[in-house]
C-alpha cells in the first residue's frame, strides 16, 4: 500500500532544484519530437545554445524577449499569490498597448522626462483597469474571473482589430491595420547602439525588486498572502478579503500593461495585432517555473526566452517547425507541476493493516 | 428585410444548431468532470488535438468514424494527463488545465506543421455530409433543420440524452455525482474516489475532442491553426449557465448558437453602419454577461477544485 504524505518542510535546496530540473527535463524531453521531425538531435541543440549564446546579438535578443515575460510572469505572481486566477494578461497587454499608442502617437507633445514616464503610467492604468474589471465581478457577483479574463482576451484582441482599422490606424500606413509609429519623445532608450536590447528590461527588473518587496516586506503583501492561503481564515482575521483581491487585481493588470507598453514603445515602435505571440499565457510558465516568487520571475523569464530564441534560431536551421519552442513551455510547465509534488509530499510503502 | 423575420427562417435554425453542435460535445465533457469534482480547462486545447487527430486520422484513410474513435481517444490519452496530475497528485487544477491546453494546442500544431511542412493551402478530407433522410428530409421547416444536419449532430444530441441517463439513472451516474459533492462519504461506502474522478475526466476529455473534431470533419473539411479559437472557454461558461444539467446544457449552447448565427446575419442588415467587430465580439460578451447574471446562484458541486487524498479526511 503506497500513501502520500507532505514533508515538513521543503528544504531550500528542493525549492530551487525543483524548478531547475524540471527544465532540464522538459528541455531534453524535446529530443522526443526532434527525433519525430528527422533531425539530428546534438545538431538541434547545438543550434538551440548558438541561437543564444552564439553572439552579442543573440544574447541581448534573448534578453529582449525575456522582458515582456518578466512583467507578464510577475503579473501570473502577484495574482496567483491572492488565488485570484487572473488568465487575461494577454488581454490587458493589449490594452496596455494601445494606451500607449493613444497618447504616444502625436496626441501630446512633450519632452521625452515627460511623455514617457506619461506612457508608462497610462499603459500600466490600462492593463489594470482590464484586470480590475472582472475582479469586481468577481467580489460583486461571484463571477468566475477565470471565466471572463479568459473570454475577455478574445473580446480585447478583437477591439484591437477595430481600433487598428480605426481610430488608432495609421494614416500614412499604407493601408496596413497597424497603429502610427510612437514619437522619438515617447520611445523607451536603446541599451546599447545596433542591438534591440532597451531599457524595458530595465524597468522590468525594478518591477520585479518591487514586488518582491511589496510581497514579502509589506502589510499590503501579508494580507494578499493571507487570502490567497486562506481566504476564510484571512477573512476571520479582519482582512478585507474583497479590498486585498482588487488591489492584488490592480497590480497583477497593471504589470501585464506595461509588458505591452515595453513592447510597443521600447521594441517594434507601433502596434499591430501580433505584438504579443501569447506573452500573457507564457507568463503564468514563469511565474509557476519561478515557484511564483518575483526574483525567480526574472530567471525563469530568461529560460523561457532562451526556449524561444534559441528555438528559432534551430528550427530555421534545420527545418524543424517553431511549434516546438511551444512544446518545451508546455512540457515544462507540467514537469515542475509534478517537480513540485515531489518536492512537498514523500511517497511512502506502509503495510496494508495500518492503513 | 425585417430583422425579426430571420427568427422564423429554417436556415437561421439550422445554422443555429451546426453552430451549438461542437458546443454541446464540450459543455458535456466538461460538465462530466466538473460532476466528478474537478475543473477541466484542458478544454480549449483538447478541442484542438481532436480537431487535428480526428482530420489527421481521416486524410490518413480511416475513414470518417474511425477519425472520431482516434479524436476521442487522443482528447481522453489528454484527459488521463490531467486526471494523474489533479486526482491522485492533487495538484492545482487551473494550472494543470491550463499546462494540457497548452500541450495539447503545441503538440497538434508541432505534429500538423511536421507532418505537412510546406503546405500553402491545408489539404482537405471528405467531411461528414448532411443526412438525407426519405421523407423527413424533406418536411418543411423541420426537415433543413433537424434532418439535413450532419450525423455528427445528431451524435451530439444522443450523447445529451445518453450522459443525462448515466448521470441520473444508473448508480455510476450517481456515484459520479457524490464524488464531486462528498468524496470522502464515497469513500467511506468501498467505492475509488481516484477511480471514478479519473474515469469521469477521461470520459469528458474524450467527449470534447469530439467537439474539435465536428471543426474539421463537418463545419470545414481541413485543419487551420487558431480554429478552435475560443470555443472551449465558452463551454466552460455554458457549463456553470446550465447549472451542470445535460437538458440546460443542450439548451444553452442552441441559445448560444442561435445569438451567433443571429448576429452573423444583423451583420448583413446593419453591417454599413457598425463595424464588424461589434459582431465578432458580441458572443464572448453574451457569456460574460450571462455568467454574470447566474453567478450568485450557481450551485457548484460542492467538491470542485477541493483535491482529496485518501487516507486524509478533509
Amino acid at each position: 500500500m503506497i500513501r502520500i504524505e507532505p514533508r515538513d518542510a521543503p528544504s531550500r535546496i528542493l525549492t530551487i532544484g525543483v524548478p531547475v530540473i524540471s527544465a532540464v527535463f522538459a528541455l531534453l524531453l524535446a529530443a522526443v519530437p526532434l527525433a519525430f521531425a528527422g533531425a539530428n538531435i546534438l545538431q538541434a541543440y547545438g543550434q538551440m545554445f548558438n541561437g543564444i549564446f552564439g553572439s552579442m546579438f543573440a544574447f541581448t535578443e534573448m534578453l529582449t524577449r525575456a522582458t515582456p515575460l518578466i512583467f507578464t510572469g510577475l503579473a501570473a505572481t502577484l495574482a496567483f499569490r491572492a488565488k485570484l486566477w487572473n488568465i487575461g494578461a494577454e488581454g490587458q497587454l493589449y490594452l496596455g498597448a494601445m494606451a500607449a499608442v493613444a497618447v504616444g502617437t502625436g496626441l501630446i507633445d512633450a519632452p521625452a522626462f515627460i511623455l514617457v514616464p506619461l506612457i508608462l503610467f497610462v499603459g500600466a492604468a490600462a492593463g489594470a483597469a482590464g484586470m480590475a474589471g472582472p475582479a469586481y465581478l468577481k467580489t460583486r457577483f461571484g463571477a468566475d474571473e477565470v471565466v471572463t479574463t479568459l473570454l475577455l482576451n478574445f473580446v480585447i484582441l478583437i477591439f484591437l482589430q477595430m481600433m487598428l482599422e480605426g481610430p488608432l490606424k495609421d494614416p500614412m500606413g499604407l493601408g496596413w491595420p497597424q497603429s502610427a509609429p510612437i514619437v522619438d519623445n515617447g520611445t523607451l532608450p536603446q541599451l546599447m547602439p545596433r542591438m534591440r536590447i532597451h531599457s524595458g528590461l530595465i524597468i522590468a527588473l525594478v518591477a520585479a525588486v518591487l514586488a518582491h518587496i511589496m510581497l514579502s516586506k509589506t502589510v499590503w503583501g501579508f494580507k494578499l498572502r493571507a487570502v490567497g492561503e486562506n481566504a476564510a481564515a484571512a477573512l476571520h482575521a479582519g482582512i478585507g478579503v474583497k479590498r486585498t483581491l482588487m488591489g492584488a487585481a490592480i497590480v497583477s493588470g497593471a504589470l501585464a500593461g506595461l509588458a505591452g507598453v515595453s513592447e510597443v514603445a521600447g521594441l517594434k515602435g507601433y502596434l499591430t495585432a501580433d505584438l504579443s505571440p501569447g506573452f500573457g499565457f507564457t507568463g503564468i510558465v514563469v511565474a509557476m517555473l519561478a515557484g511564483l516568487s518575483p526574483i525567480g520571475v526574472v530567471i525563469s523569464a530568461i529560460f523561457i526566452a532562451s526556449v524561444f530564441v534559441g528555438a528559432d534560431t534551430m528550427s530555421r536551421a534545420m527545418g524543424v517547425s517553431s511549434f516546438l519552442a511551444d512544446l518545451v513551455v508546455a512540457l515544462s510547465l507540467i514537469s515542475v507541476l509534478v517537480g513540485g509534488f515531489i518536492a512537498r509530499y514523500r511517497v511512502t510503502r506502509v503495510k496494508a493493516e495500518a492503513a | 428585410m425585417d430583422i425579426l423575420q430571420i427568427l422564423i427562417t429554417d436556415s437561421f435554425w439550422a445554422a443555429a444548431l451546426r453552430i451549438a453542435t461542437p458546443l454541446i460535445f464540450g459543455v458535456l465533457g466538461a460538465l462530466i468532470c466538473e460532476k466528478s469534482g474537478v475543473l477541466n480547462l484542458g478544454i480549449e486545447g483538447i478541442f484542438v488535438a481532436g480537431a487535428m487527430a480526428g482530420w489527421m486520422a481521416v486524410w490518413l484513410g480511416a475513414g470518417l468514424w474511425g477519425g472520431l474513435v482516434v479524436a476521442a481517444l487522443v482528447g481522453g490519452f489528454f484527459g488521463l494527463i490531467h486526471a494523474i496530475l489533479t486526482v491522485p497528485l492533487g495538484l492545482s487544477q487551473h494550472v494543470s488545465g491550463l499546462g494540457i491546453t497548452m500541450l495539447a494546442t503545441s503538440l497538434s500544431y508541432f505534429s500538423y506543421r511536421t507532418a505537412l511542412p510546406q503546405v500553402s493551402s491545408p489539404p482537405r478530407i471528405e467531411p461528414f455530409q448532411p443526412l438525407d433522410l426519405p421523407i423527413l428530409s424533406d418536411l418543411p421547416f423541420l426537415g433543413p433543420v433537424l434532418f439535413q444536419q450532419t450525423a455528427m449532430t445528431w451524435l451530439a444530441i444522443f450523447m445529451v440524452a445518453l450522459v443525462w441517463w448515466v448521470l441520473e439513472r444508473t448508480p455510476l451516474g450517481m456515484a459520479i455525482r457524490a464524488v464531486g459533492d462528498n468524496p470522502d462519504a464515497v469513500d467511506a461506502q468501498g467505492l475509488s474516489v481516484y477511480g471514478l474522478r479519473i474515469g469521469a475526466i477521461v470520459a469528458g476529455s474524450a467527449l470534447m475532442a469530439l467537439g474539435g473534431a465536428f471543426l474539421t470533419m463537418s463545419a470545414f473539411d481541413a485543419f487551420f491553426f487558431g480554429m478552435v479559437n475560443g470555443r472551449g472557454w465558452i463551454c466552460i461558461a455554458l457549463v456553470i449557465f446550465a447549472s451542470w444539467r445535460p437538458g440546460k446544457a443542450l439548451l444553452g449552447a442552441i441559445l448560444f448558437g442561435a445569438f451567433d448565427a443571429f448576429q452573423v446575419r444583423l451583420q448583413t442588415e446593419v453591417g454599413a453602419f457598425v463595424p464588424s467587430q461589434v459582431f465578432l465580439m458580441a458572443p464572448y460578451v453574451l457569456s460574460i454577461f450571462a455568467l454574470v447574471i447566474v453567478a450568485r446562484r450557481a450551485e457548484y458541486p460542492r467538491a470542485l477544485l477541493k483535491p482529496w487524498f485518501k487516507g486524509q479526511r478533509g
